[in-house]
Protein backbone atom coordinates (compact mmCIF):
# COMPACT_ATOMS: atom_id res chain seq x y z
CA UNK A 1 0.00 0.00 0.00
CA UNK A 2 1.27 3.41 -0.78
CA UNK A 3 2.04 5.47 2.28
CA UNK A 4 3.27 8.68 2.80
CA UNK A 5 5.83 10.40 5.04
CA UNK A 6 4.71 13.23 6.80
CA UNK A 7 7.32 15.26 8.89
CA UNK A 8 5.77 17.57 11.88
CA UNK A 9 6.60 19.25 15.00
CA UNK A 10 4.66 17.18 18.22
CA UNK A 11 4.70 18.35 21.61
CA UNK A 12 7.89 20.48 21.00
CA UNK A 13 9.87 17.32 19.13
CA UNK A 14 10.23 16.63 15.53
CA UNK A 15 8.76 13.36 14.48
CA UNK A 16 9.00 11.97 11.07
CA UNK A 17 6.49 8.82 9.94
CA UNK A 18 4.82 7.10 7.24
CA UNK A 19 1.25 6.89 7.36
CA UNK A 20 -1.90 5.77 5.42
CA UNK A 21 -2.96 8.85 3.36
CA UNK A 22 -6.71 8.12 4.69
CA UNK A 23 -5.48 7.91 8.43
CA UNK A 24 -6.58 10.77 10.97
CA UNK A 25 -4.28 12.93 12.92
CA UNK A 26 -6.61 11.14 15.54
CA UNK A 27 -5.26 7.76 14.31
CA UNK A 28 -1.49 8.68 13.67
CA UNK A 29 -1.53 10.02 17.47
CA UNK A 30 -2.97 7.50 19.48
CA UNK A 31 -2.29 4.01 17.31
CA UNK A 32 1.11 5.09 16.06
CA UNK A 33 2.64 7.41 18.13
CA UNK A 34 0.94 5.88 21.56
CA UNK A 35 -0.45 9.15 22.66
CA UNK A 36 -3.96 8.29 23.85
CA UNK A 37 -4.56 11.06 25.94
CA UNK A 38 -6.35 12.27 22.77
CA UNK A 39 -9.67 10.58 22.85
CA UNK A 40 -11.91 10.09 20.12
CA UNK A 41 -15.91 10.41 21.08
CA UNK A 42 -18.13 11.21 17.92
CA UNK A 43 -15.56 10.97 15.05
CA UNK A 44 -17.79 13.79 12.96
CA UNK A 45 -16.34 17.05 14.68
CA UNK A 46 -18.68 17.86 17.40
CA UNK A 47 -17.67 16.91 20.52
CA UNK A 48 -14.35 18.04 20.86
CA UNK A 49 -13.25 15.22 22.90
CA UNK A 50 -10.48 15.17 20.06
CA UNK A 51 -9.16 18.67 20.51
CA UNK A 52 -5.14 18.71 19.72
CA UNK A 53 -3.35 22.08 19.29
CA UNK A 54 -2.27 22.75 15.41
CA UNK A 55 -0.28 25.75 15.05
CA UNK A 56 -1.40 26.94 18.61
CA UNK A 57 -5.04 26.67 17.17
CA UNK A 58 -7.58 24.34 19.05
CA UNK A 59 -8.86 21.88 16.23
CA UNK A 60 -10.55 18.80 16.08
CA UNK A 61 -7.78 15.33 15.43
CA UNK A 62 -10.70 13.77 14.13
CA UNK A 63 -11.37 15.94 11.13
CA UNK A 64 -7.60 16.41 9.80
CA UNK A 65 -5.87 14.31 7.21
CA UNK A 66 -2.47 13.47 9.27
CA UNK A 67 -0.39 14.57 5.64
CA UNK A 68 -2.10 17.93 6.24
CA UNK A 69 0.06 18.60 9.44
CA UNK A 70 3.33 18.06 7.58
CA UNK A 71 5.74 20.81 8.61
CA UNK A 72 3.09 21.66 11.23
CA UNK A 73 2.61 22.52 15.16
CA UNK A 74 0.65 19.72 17.02
CA UNK A 75 0.50 19.65 20.50
CA UNK A 76 -1.78 16.90 22.70
CA UNK A 77 -2.72 16.66 26.07
CA UNK A 78 0.44 14.95 26.76
CA UNK A 79 2.10 18.53 26.16
CA UNK A 80 0.67 19.72 29.56
CA UNK A 81 1.82 17.26 31.82
CA UNK A 82 4.84 19.49 32.31
CA UNK A 83 2.25 22.00 33.86
CA UNK A 84 1.96 19.45 36.74
CA UNK A 85 -1.41 18.82 38.86
CA UNK A 86 -1.18 22.17 40.48
CA UNK A 87 -2.54 23.12 36.74
CA UNK A 88 -5.73 21.20 37.40
CA UNK A 89 -7.06 22.41 40.78
CA UNK A 90 -9.63 24.73 39.61
CA UNK A 91 -10.93 21.62 37.67
CA UNK A 92 -10.74 19.79 40.58
CA UNK A 93 -11.93 22.30 42.62
CA UNK A 94 -15.49 23.35 40.81
CA UNK A 95 -16.52 19.78 39.85
CA UNK A 96 -15.47 20.13 36.28
CA UNK A 97 -14.97 16.45 35.39
CA UNK A 98 -17.13 13.88 36.17
CA UNK A 99 -16.78 10.39 33.78
CA UNK A 100 -13.61 11.43 32.02
CA UNK A 101 -14.61 11.17 28.41
CA UNK A 102 -14.35 14.84 27.66
CA UNK A 103 -11.38 15.65 29.86
CA UNK A 104 -9.01 16.07 27.62
CA UNK A 105 -10.74 17.64 25.28
CA UNK A 106 -12.32 20.20 27.42
CA UNK A 107 -8.79 20.69 29.34
CA UNK A 108 -7.03 21.48 26.08
CA UNK A 109 -9.44 24.23 24.94
CA UNK A 110 -9.65 25.30 28.78
CA UNK A 111 -5.69 25.84 28.27
CA UNK A 112 -5.83 27.62 25.05
CA UNK A 113 -8.20 30.15 26.78
CA UNK A 114 -6.22 30.41 29.75
CA UNK A 115 -3.44 31.61 27.49
CA UNK A 116 -5.39 33.47 25.61
CA UNK A 117 -7.27 36.19 27.95
CA UNK A 118 -7.83 38.74 25.25
CA UNK A 119 -10.22 36.62 23.80
CA UNK A 120 -12.40 37.56 26.29
CA UNK A 121 -12.59 40.56 25.33
CA UNK A 122 -14.54 39.78 22.53
CA UNK A 123 -16.34 36.12 23.92
CA UNK A 124 -17.42 34.41 26.78
CA UNK A 125 -15.89 31.55 28.17
CA UNK A 126 -19.08 29.30 27.28
CA UNK A 127 -18.65 30.28 23.90
CA UNK A 128 -15.30 29.15 23.69
CA UNK A 129 -15.56 25.87 25.24
CA UNK A 130 -19.07 25.35 23.41
CA UNK A 131 -16.89 22.98 20.96
CA UNK A 132 -16.98 20.58 23.81
CA UNK A 133 -19.38 18.65 24.66
CA UNK A 134 -19.90 16.81 28.29
CA UNK A 135 -23.11 14.82 29.32
CA UNK A 136 -21.97 14.80 32.93
CA UNK A 137 -21.34 17.71 34.55
CA UNK A 138 -23.67 20.55 33.07
CA UNK A 139 -20.76 23.10 32.11
CA UNK A 140 -21.15 25.27 34.65
CA UNK A 141 -18.30 23.23 36.84
CA UNK A 142 -15.99 23.72 33.32
CA UNK A 143 -17.00 27.73 32.58
CA UNK A 144 -16.19 27.78 36.53
CA UNK A 145 -12.85 26.37 36.74
CA UNK A 146 -11.89 28.52 33.58
CA UNK A 147 -12.86 31.83 35.30
CA UNK A 148 -11.49 30.67 38.78
CA UNK A 149 -7.95 30.21 36.83
CA UNK A 150 -8.25 33.11 35.06
CA UNK A 151 -8.87 35.08 38.22
CA UNK A 152 -5.78 33.21 39.84
CA UNK A 153 -3.42 33.73 36.65
CA UNK A 154 -4.78 37.49 36.84
CA UNK A 155 -3.85 38.33 40.92
CA UNK A 156 -0.75 36.07 40.47
CA UNK A 157 -1.46 33.19 42.99
CA UNK A 158 -0.97 31.06 40.13
CA UNK A 159 2.49 31.22 38.41
CA UNK A 160 1.97 27.98 36.25
CA UNK B 1 -2.49 14.73 -3.77
CA UNK B 2 0.38 17.22 -2.59
CA UNK B 3 0.42 20.13 -4.44
CA UNK B 4 2.97 22.73 -3.35
CA UNK B 5 1.53 25.70 -5.75
CA UNK B 6 -1.66 26.72 -7.19
CA UNK B 7 -0.63 25.74 -10.79
CA UNK B 8 0.23 22.50 -9.46
CA UNK B 9 -3.42 22.07 -7.86
CA UNK B 10 -4.81 23.27 -10.87
CA UNK B 11 -3.29 20.95 -13.64
CA UNK B 12 -4.29 18.23 -11.45
CA UNK B 13 -7.76 19.49 -11.38
CA UNK B 14 -7.57 19.70 -15.23
CA UNK B 15 -6.37 16.19 -15.51
CA UNK B 16 -8.67 14.17 -13.28
CA UNK B 17 -11.64 15.60 -13.53
CA UNK B 18 -13.51 13.64 -10.42
CA UNK B 19 -10.14 15.16 -7.93
CA UNK B 20 -12.05 16.69 -4.70
CA UNK B 21 -10.12 19.54 -3.63
CA UNK B 22 -9.61 19.39 0.36
CA UNK B 23 -8.68 22.63 2.59
CA UNK B 24 -10.03 22.72 6.04
CA UNK B 25 -11.83 19.24 5.41
CA UNK B 26 -14.02 19.82 8.29
CA UNK B 27 -16.83 18.51 5.90
CA UNK B 28 -15.16 16.06 3.83
CA UNK B 29 -13.61 14.35 7.05
CA UNK B 30 -17.38 13.57 8.53
CA UNK B 31 -17.78 10.56 6.43
CA UNK B 32 -14.08 9.61 5.91
CA UNK B 33 -13.51 6.28 5.19
CA UNK B 34 -10.76 4.09 7.35
CA UNK B 35 -9.31 2.37 4.64
CA UNK B 36 -7.39 4.03 1.59
CA UNK B 37 -9.19 1.45 -0.76
CA UNK B 38 -12.80 2.82 -0.12
CA UNK B 39 -11.73 6.20 -1.16
CA UNK B 40 -12.50 5.88 -5.12
CA UNK B 41 -11.24 9.75 -5.77
CA UNK B 42 -8.29 11.78 -5.63
CA UNK B 43 -8.10 14.48 -2.80
CA UNK B 44 -6.04 17.61 -3.71
CA UNK B 45 -4.72 18.80 -0.98
CA UNK B 46 -5.00 22.38 -0.75
CA UNK B 47 -3.31 23.27 2.50
CA UNK B 48 0.09 24.13 1.69
CA UNK B 49 -1.47 27.27 -1.31
CA UNK B 50 -0.46 29.53 1.07
CA UNK B 51 -0.92 32.52 -0.69
CA UNK B 52 -4.41 31.70 -0.64
CA UNK B 53 -4.76 32.04 2.95
CA UNK B 54 -4.72 35.65 4.28
CA UNK B 55 -7.79 38.09 3.72
CA UNK B 56 -7.11 41.53 2.19
CA UNK B 57 -8.48 44.75 2.25
CA UNK B 58 -8.70 46.97 -0.71
CA UNK B 59 -10.19 49.92 -1.36
CA UNK B 60 -13.47 49.10 -2.43
CA UNK B 61 -13.80 45.53 -0.99
CA UNK B 62 -12.73 42.50 1.07
CA UNK B 63 -11.16 39.70 -0.48
CA UNK B 64 -11.25 36.37 1.13
CA UNK B 65 -8.84 34.28 -0.16
CA UNK B 66 -9.36 30.65 -0.98
CA UNK B 67 -8.25 29.07 2.41
CA UNK B 68 -9.53 31.82 4.88
CA UNK B 69 -10.80 30.62 7.54
CA UNK B 70 -14.40 31.89 9.90
CA UNK B 71 -11.37 32.46 12.83
CA UNK B 72 -9.48 34.54 10.27
CA UNK B 73 -12.27 36.22 9.95
CA UNK B 74 -13.48 36.68 13.70
CA UNK B 75 -9.98 37.96 14.41
CA UNK B 76 -10.29 40.67 11.72
CA UNK B 77 -11.14 44.32 13.77
CA UNK B 78 -12.31 45.65 10.54
CA UNK B 79 -14.82 42.56 9.21
CA UNK B 80 -16.17 43.46 12.57
CA UNK B 81 -17.08 47.05 11.90
CA UNK B 82 -17.31 46.88 8.30
CA UNK B 83 -19.02 43.89 7.59
CA UNK B 84 -20.19 42.70 11.32
CA UNK B 85 -22.59 40.11 9.33
CA UNK B 86 -19.74 37.73 8.41
CA UNK B 87 -18.38 37.68 12.21
CA UNK B 88 -22.09 37.18 13.50
CA UNK B 89 -22.23 34.06 11.14
CA UNK B 90 -18.44 32.74 11.49
CA UNK B 91 -19.08 32.63 15.15
CA UNK B 92 -22.10 30.32 14.92
CA UNK B 93 -20.16 27.88 13.00
CA UNK B 94 -19.45 25.05 15.09
CA UNK B 95 -17.08 26.37 17.47
CA UNK B 96 -13.62 27.27 17.58
CA UNK B 97 -12.31 23.65 16.39
CA UNK B 98 -14.58 23.94 13.14
CA UNK B 99 -14.10 27.81 13.05
CA UNK B 100 -10.05 27.31 13.03
CA UNK B 101 -10.35 24.96 10.24
CA UNK B 102 -13.30 25.59 8.23
CA UNK B 103 -13.34 28.20 4.89
CA UNK B 104 -15.59 30.07 3.60
CA UNK B 105 -14.49 28.97 -0.12
CA UNK B 106 -15.30 25.71 1.64
CA UNK B 107 -18.65 26.44 2.73
CA UNK B 108 -19.56 27.85 -0.95
CA UNK B 109 -18.64 24.81 -2.41
CA UNK B 110 -20.31 22.52 0.24
CA UNK B 111 -22.88 23.96 -0.96
CA UNK B 112 -24.86 22.76 1.91
CA UNK B 113 -29.03 24.47 1.64
CA UNK B 114 -28.13 25.28 5.55
CA UNK B 115 -24.93 26.86 5.35
CA UNK B 116 -24.05 29.90 7.91
CA UNK B 117 -21.48 31.49 5.52
CA UNK B 118 -22.89 31.85 2.40
CA UNK B 119 -26.31 33.59 3.58
CA UNK B 120 -24.24 36.77 4.58
CA UNK B 121 -21.78 36.39 1.81
CA UNK B 122 -24.77 36.61 -0.34
CA UNK B 123 -26.82 39.43 1.42
CA UNK B 124 -23.39 41.09 1.03
CA UNK B 125 -23.22 40.89 -2.91
CA UNK B 126 -20.31 39.09 -2.57
CA UNK B 127 -18.40 37.31 -6.39
CA UNK B 128 -16.86 34.29 -6.44
CA UNK B 129 -13.54 33.86 -7.69
CA UNK B 130 -12.66 31.01 -9.98
CA UNK B 131 -9.37 29.88 -11.39
CA UNK B 132 -8.62 26.86 -13.99
CA UNK B 133 -5.70 26.59 -16.35
CA UNK B 134 -8.06 28.27 -18.87
CA UNK B 135 -7.92 31.40 -16.71
CA UNK B 136 -9.91 33.22 -14.10
CA UNK B 137 -13.98 33.63 -14.04
CA UNK B 138 -16.23 35.46 -11.56
CA UNK B 139 -19.60 35.12 -10.48
CA UNK B 140 -21.90 36.86 -8.58
CA UNK B 141 -22.60 34.58 -5.25
CA UNK B 142 -26.43 35.05 -6.04
CA UNK B 143 -26.07 33.40 -9.61
CA UNK B 144 -23.77 30.36 -8.46
CA UNK B 145 -26.05 27.77 -7.58
CA UNK B 146 -28.59 26.25 -9.96
CA UNK B 147 -29.84 23.32 -7.59
CA UNK B 148 -29.44 21.21 -4.82
CA UNK B 149 -25.54 20.92 -4.62
CA UNK B 150 -25.14 22.16 -8.55
CA UNK B 151 -23.01 25.33 -8.99
CA UNK B 152 -21.52 27.34 -12.00
CA UNK B 153 -18.26 25.65 -10.79
CA UNK B 154 -16.95 23.31 -13.81
CA UNK B 155 -14.24 20.52 -12.02
CA UNK B 156 -10.92 21.83 -13.41
CA UNK B 157 -11.63 25.59 -11.75
CA UNK B 158 -11.04 26.31 -7.91
CA UNK B 159 -12.17 28.67 -5.75
CA UNK B 160 -9.22 31.42 -5.01
CA UNK B 161 -10.85 34.08 -3.51
CA UNK B 162 -14.06 35.47 -2.29
CA UNK B 163 -14.63 39.62 -2.93
CA UNK B 164 -17.15 41.39 -0.91
CA UNK B 165 -17.41 44.71 -1.71
CA UNK B 166 -17.12 47.67 1.16
CA UNK B 167 -20.22 49.29 1.55
CA UNK B 168 -22.38 51.75 4.09
CA UNK B 169 -25.74 49.16 5.08
CA UNK B 170 -28.20 51.25 7.03
CA UNK B 171 -29.79 48.07 8.17
CA UNK B 172 -27.86 44.31 8.08
CA UNK B 173 -28.66 41.46 10.78
CA UNK B 174 -27.94 37.71 10.67
CA UNK B 175 -30.84 35.19 12.42
CA UNK B 176 -30.10 31.79 12.76
CA UNK B 177 -32.71 29.42 14.23
CA UNK B 178 -31.54 25.74 15.53
CA UNK B 179 -31.74 23.69 18.12
CA UNK B 180 -29.42 25.29 20.00
CA UNK B 181 -26.72 27.99 19.93
CA UNK B 182 -23.40 26.27 19.25
CA UNK B 183 -22.86 23.09 17.01
CA UNK B 184 -26.27 22.71 15.27
CA UNK B 185 -27.45 23.15 11.92
CA UNK B 186 -29.78 25.74 11.25
CA UNK B 187 -33.38 25.18 10.97
CA UNK B 188 -33.86 28.17 9.61
CA UNK B 189 -31.14 30.85 8.40
CA UNK B 190 -31.75 34.95 7.25
CA UNK B 191 -29.15 37.49 6.49
CA UNK B 192 -30.53 41.14 5.37
CA UNK B 193 -29.12 44.10 4.50
CA UNK B 194 -29.70 47.41 3.04
CA UNK B 195 -27.52 49.43 1.23
CA UNK B 196 -27.32 51.87 -1.48
CA UNK B 197 -28.09 48.96 -3.93
CA UNK B 198 -31.10 48.17 -2.40
CA UNK B 199 -32.76 45.43 0.15
CA UNK B 200 -31.31 42.45 0.49
CA UNK B 201 -33.08 39.11 1.66
CA UNK B 202 -30.95 35.73 1.86
CA UNK B 203 -32.91 32.71 3.34
CA UNK B 204 -31.07 29.70 4.44
CA UNK B 205 -32.47 25.68 5.04
CA UNK B 206 -35.67 26.72 3.44
CA UNK B 207 -35.07 25.24 -0.24
CA UNK B 208 -32.40 23.40 -1.89
CA UNK B 209 -30.04 26.24 -2.41
CA UNK B 210 -29.03 29.41 -0.13
CA UNK B 211 -31.14 31.52 -2.32
CA UNK B 212 -31.88 35.38 -2.20
CA UNK B 213 -36.08 35.65 -1.62
CA UNK B 214 -36.93 38.93 -4.54
CA UNK B 215 -40.22 38.45 -3.43
CA UNK B 216 -39.69 40.06 0.27
CA UNK B 217 -37.31 42.29 -1.05
CA UNK B 218 -39.90 43.89 -3.46
CA UNK B 219 -42.24 44.60 -0.93
CA UNK B 220 -40.01 46.24 1.31
CA UNK B 221 -38.36 48.63 -2.09
CA UNK B 222 -42.41 49.38 -2.46
CA UNK B 223 -43.40 49.69 0.85
CA UNK B 224 -46.01 47.49 0.71
CA UNK B 225 -48.03 47.64 4.32
CA UNK B 226 -47.54 44.39 5.99
CA UNK B 227 -49.60 43.89 8.98
CA UNK B 228 -48.83 40.63 10.23
CA UNK B 229 -46.43 37.68 9.95
CA UNK B 230 -49.16 36.23 7.95
CA UNK B 231 -49.04 38.98 5.19
CA UNK B 232 -45.44 37.74 4.24
CA UNK B 233 -47.08 33.87 3.61
CA UNK B 234 -47.45 34.94 -0.22
CA UNK B 235 -44.23 36.09 -0.91
CA UNK B 236 -42.38 33.41 1.12
CA UNK B 237 -44.37 31.00 -0.76
CA UNK B 238 -42.72 32.74 -4.15
CA UNK B 239 -39.07 32.88 -2.62
CA UNK B 240 -38.54 29.32 -0.97
CA UNK B 241 -39.57 25.74 -0.82
CA UNK B 242 -39.00 24.43 2.61
CA UNK B 243 -39.09 20.66 2.78
CA UNK B 244 -39.73 18.07 6.23
CA UNK B 245 -36.77 16.79 7.47
CA UNK B 246 -34.55 15.25 10.21
CA UNK B 247 -34.40 18.92 11.60
CA UNK B 248 -37.50 20.36 11.07
CA UNK B 249 -40.48 20.67 9.17
CA UNK B 250 -41.72 22.66 6.16
CA UNK B 251 -44.66 24.39 8.02
CA UNK B 252 -42.41 24.95 11.04
CA UNK B 253 -39.90 26.55 8.71
CA UNK B 254 -41.97 28.73 7.12
CA UNK B 255 -43.45 30.32 10.26
CA UNK B 256 -40.85 30.96 11.94
CA UNK B 257 -39.30 32.41 8.57
CA UNK B 258 -42.28 34.80 8.48
CA UNK B 259 -42.29 35.54 11.83
CA UNK B 260 -38.50 36.47 12.39
CA UNK B 261 -38.59 38.74 8.59
CA UNK B 262 -41.94 40.42 10.49
CA UNK B 263 -40.23 41.20 13.47
CA UNK B 264 -37.26 41.69 12.55
CA UNK B 265 -37.92 44.43 10.15
CA UNK B 266 -41.28 46.20 12.00
CA UNK B 267 -39.76 49.43 11.33
CA UNK B 268 -39.84 49.07 7.55
CA UNK B 269 -43.04 47.11 6.76
CA UNK B 270 -45.37 49.60 4.51
CA UNK B 271 -42.27 52.61 4.59
CA UNK B 272 -41.21 52.90 0.87
CA UNK B 273 -37.57 52.50 0.28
Amino acid sequence: MTTLTVTFTLNGKPVSLAVDPSARLLDTLRYQLGLTGTKEGCGEGECGACTVYLDGLPVNSCLIPTYQVRGQRVETIESLESLGQDALEPFERCGATQCGACTPGVVMTAWWIREHPELLGTHSIRELMAGNLCRCTGYDGIVDSVAEALRETASGRRET
Amino acid sequence: MLPGSLPEALDTLASDGAAIPIAGGTDLLVHWPVHVEAHERTYVDLSRLDPLKPLRWTADALMLGGLTTYWDVIRDERARDELPLLVDAARQVGAIQIQARGTWAGNIVNASPAADGVPVLMAYDAVVVLESRRGREEVPLDRFYSGYKEMQRRPDQLVVGIRVPRRRYSYQVFEKVGARRAQAIAKVGLAITRSGAGWRVVAASVAPTIRRCPAVERLLETGTPIGSPAALLPAIAQDVAPIDDIRSSAQYRTHVMARVLYHDLRDFWGRRA
